[in-house]
């Protein structure tokens, strides 16, 4: 539903001034080559004599955060956080009822026409893309079209209104479980994710397309960011798995984990907004320590099952639909992923704000809330 | 969490046993403190206070972001010192030539099982004053086996990446390396103490980190499990680098033969450069490394009067 008070409040010139790059001056311009431009002065004087104020153009930190994905949990933490400070304009398929008022959603497939009519609509600044499938459920093809060729449609809208940034939630689980991984992967390791778990290719591939357009798109601001397994109140297979009262680990293997908490995920995305930050970054958590303890701690109990009797049986159980969990997510139990956040913490300034014994507070919360 | 009043009888019971430690876990604690007790009587030295010394970077969660585990730890050190004292009678030479901060400890490798790393580590641990805990770099299909990924990590033993020793060294940590990996230790009793060819990553690191090679001499390892043959068709099948064919297995003895280990700490090699330089230019440092150490094994040879005195 449109929110007549806050479309384009702050920019009046912005729905007519929208066009596509190529048939119009730089719409980032520092000074005045702005949309009425030519009513005036020629731009050149515009320059001269008012350098700062005056009809210009929005600058790059004056538009709003397009945030695909917003209604799901992450989302929706970060759109509560970022309408604070920006405007922020919320895509999704499912409804998003109860937001703050000044946050615009578009109840529409990023895949739509639509889509092309935000980004021509408003001063776009920057681009938040959440809106990744995960369930395993869903078939090869349905993943690819919406993870791939809807994250490509959004990059063609991206360079055709040239937003100047882009922040792209990947994930650790691109590098993959692998027996031969050092203990700590950078953010040039191989993404070996997909070797043995296919379900994983696509979320491989749109992270090298975003890379990919790190080095098409120079003038784009394109960050990708890796984390870790992130838990907390969110719907993903790390917290649920965390959240069963009895666990399945594999007998003799108890890898270090790592895990962080969604708002330290939502920070780093609002620490990648800002201006000049461009790259790929791990995202850690507070510390990383074996899969047993962590199970401990949230309060379960691992139930320990020899390697192949478990692949057999999550594989009959997943036929069944009786578990969400694909038997090739098992080496995740067995091998370390885990990653090294140097460079977040050099460039980035991230550094994780939840200790470990509040994030796990977080996920046992939801355990009891669903009894 | 507050108690919850039921009129059942015993309605609690599976709760609080459950929330306990299991009484499996409990009997292997009271074994193990009884081993560390028994060999601290045997060796004469206070174990935990050893292991209390080791300092490893610990993360913001208190634990060791390689997975080292002081509470197992402390069974494998008394076993460890049992062995290393009473079992292998281990001398050691020169261990105070042993810097501190960051080290590389290159050694011969030998034996099917990887001992001499024990004795090594143990002789850090044990006989080095102050206690030097030493981790080593294991081959990447031990991560694949259940039960040793396990323990393992645990003991401070890190999968062999260049990463991993990368960031040890970072830390001042000592590693030990056997540069010619599963070939060394697969080797058949004709070989023995004949040096396989090293890797040259070991000499591309210290060069990297700064970092001094202590070349070590080990004694004592290749006959502990002397075996005939390598029967590669079985290795092949159970993905492993080497079957070997062991004739005391046939005489029911799995346990090592009770050879006497000797441990020669060598002069540290101190190397620069660059460390992305050509193949040749490294191997010529490697070969220095390898050249005293298979010198020193021969030397050692020579000075022993037996097997196993």
């Amino acid at each position: 539903m449109p929110n007549p008070q806050t479309t384009n409040r702050h920019k009046p010139s912005a729905r007519r001034g929208r066009e596509p790059a190529h048939d119009r001056p730089s719409a980032r311009a520092p000074v005045a080559r702005g949309v009425f431009g030519h009513v005036g002065e020629s731009p050149t004087q515009a320059q001269e004599t008012e350098p700062i104020t005056g009809t210009r153009a929005k600058p790059a930190t004056e538009g709003a955060v397009l945030v695909t994905g917003v209604c799901g949990r992450l989302g929706k933490l970060l759109a509560r956080e970022l309408h604070r400070t920006d405007q922020v304009v919320g895509v999704d398929r499912r409804p998003f009822d109860d937001r703050p008022k000044d946050i615009v959603h578009h109840q529409i497939d990023i895949r739509r026409k639509k889509m092309k009519d935000i980004f021509r609509g408003r001063n776009i600044r920057a681009v938040v893309h959440l809106g990744v499938l995960h369930d395993p459920r869903r078939s090869d093809r349905d993943r690819h079209s919406w993870n791939i060729v809807a994250f490509q449609k959004l990059l063609d809208y991206m360079s055709q209104y040239e937003v100047p940034k882009l922040v792209v939630l990947s994930g650790a689980n691109v590098y993959g479980p692998q027996p031969s991984n050092p203990q700590f992967l950078t953010e040039d390791a191989p993404l070996l994710g997909a070797q043995h778990f296919g379900g994983m290719r696509d979320l491989v591939e749109l992270d090298m397309l975003a890379q990919s357009f790190f080095w098409k798109h120079p003038n784009t601001e394109t960050v990708v960011l890796r984390p870790c397994h992130i838990v907390g109140r969110v719907h993903n297979a790390a917290s649920n798995y965390l959240r069963l009262e009895r666990p399945v680990m594999v007998m003799g293997f108890d890898p270090m984990m790592q895990v962080v908490h969604e708002k330290d995920v939502v920070r780093a995305v609002q620490l990648a907004l800002r201006p000049g930050v461009r790259g790929i970054f791990n995202i850690r958590g507070p510390g990383e320590m074996p899969l047993s303890h962590l199970i401990r701690q949230v309060g379960g109990r691992p139930r320990l099952v020899p390697s192949s009797l478990a692949k057999v049986a999550l594989d009959q159980l997943w036929r069944l639909r009786l578990s969400g969990f694909p038997s090739q997510e098992l080496d995740h139990l067995r091998y370390v992923c885990m990653v090294d956040d140097s460079r977040a913490r050099a460039e980035l300034g991230y550094e994780p704000a939840h200790p470990i014994d509040r994030v796990l507070k977080d996920v046992r919360r939801l355990r009891y809330q669903l009894g | 969490m507050a108690q919850r009043g039921s009129i059942v009888p015993f309605a609690g019971w599976r709760r609080t046993r459950l929330l306990g430690e299991s009484p499996l876990r409990q009997a292997l604690r009271s074994v193990g403190d009884r081993v560390v007790r028994l060999a601290e009587d045997v060796v004469g030295q206070d174990l935990d206070a050893r292991i209390a010394g080791i300092r490893t970077h610990l993360n913001e969660v208190g634990h060791d972001p390689f997975g080292f585990d002081p509470e197992t730890s402390r069974y494998a050190l008394a076993m460890a010192a049992l062995l290393h004292r009473r079992y292998f009678r281990t001398q050691v030479f020169g261990i105070n030539r042993v810097p501190q901060g960051r080290v590389l400890i290159v050694a011969n490798h030998s034996g099917q099982l990887p001992l001499d790393a024990v004795m090594i580590g143990s002789a850090m641990m044990l006989d080095a004053d102050p206690p030097r805990f030493p981790r080593s770099m294991v081959e990447t299909w031990t991560a694949e086996l259940p039960f040793i990924s396990t323990l393992y990590p645990r003991l401070g033993q890190v999968v062999g990446s260049p990463e991993n020793a990368r960031r040890l060294l970072r830390q001042e940590e000592s590693l030990i390396v056997f540069p010619e990996g599963a070939r060394g230790i697969s080797k058949t009793y004709d070989q023995r103490y004949q040096l396989t060819d090293f890797g040259l990553g070991f000499v591309r690191l210290a060069i990297e980190t700064g970092t001094p090679i202590v070349p070590v001499a080990v004694i004592g390892g290749e006959e502990q499990y002397p075996s005939v043959a390598d029967f590669k068709p079985l290795a092949r099948l159970l993905k492993m680098p080497a079957f070997p064919v062991m004739p005391q297995m046939f005489f029911g003895m799995l346990a090592p033969l009770p050879t006497k280990y000797r441990l020669y700490f060598g002069e540290p090699f101190r190397f620069d450069g660059d460390p992305d330089d050509d193949d040749s230019a490294i191997e010529e440092k490697v070969w220095l490394v390898k050249s005293t150490i298979q010198s020193m094994v021969n030397r050692g040879l020579r000075e022993r009067k037996g097997v196993f005195i």
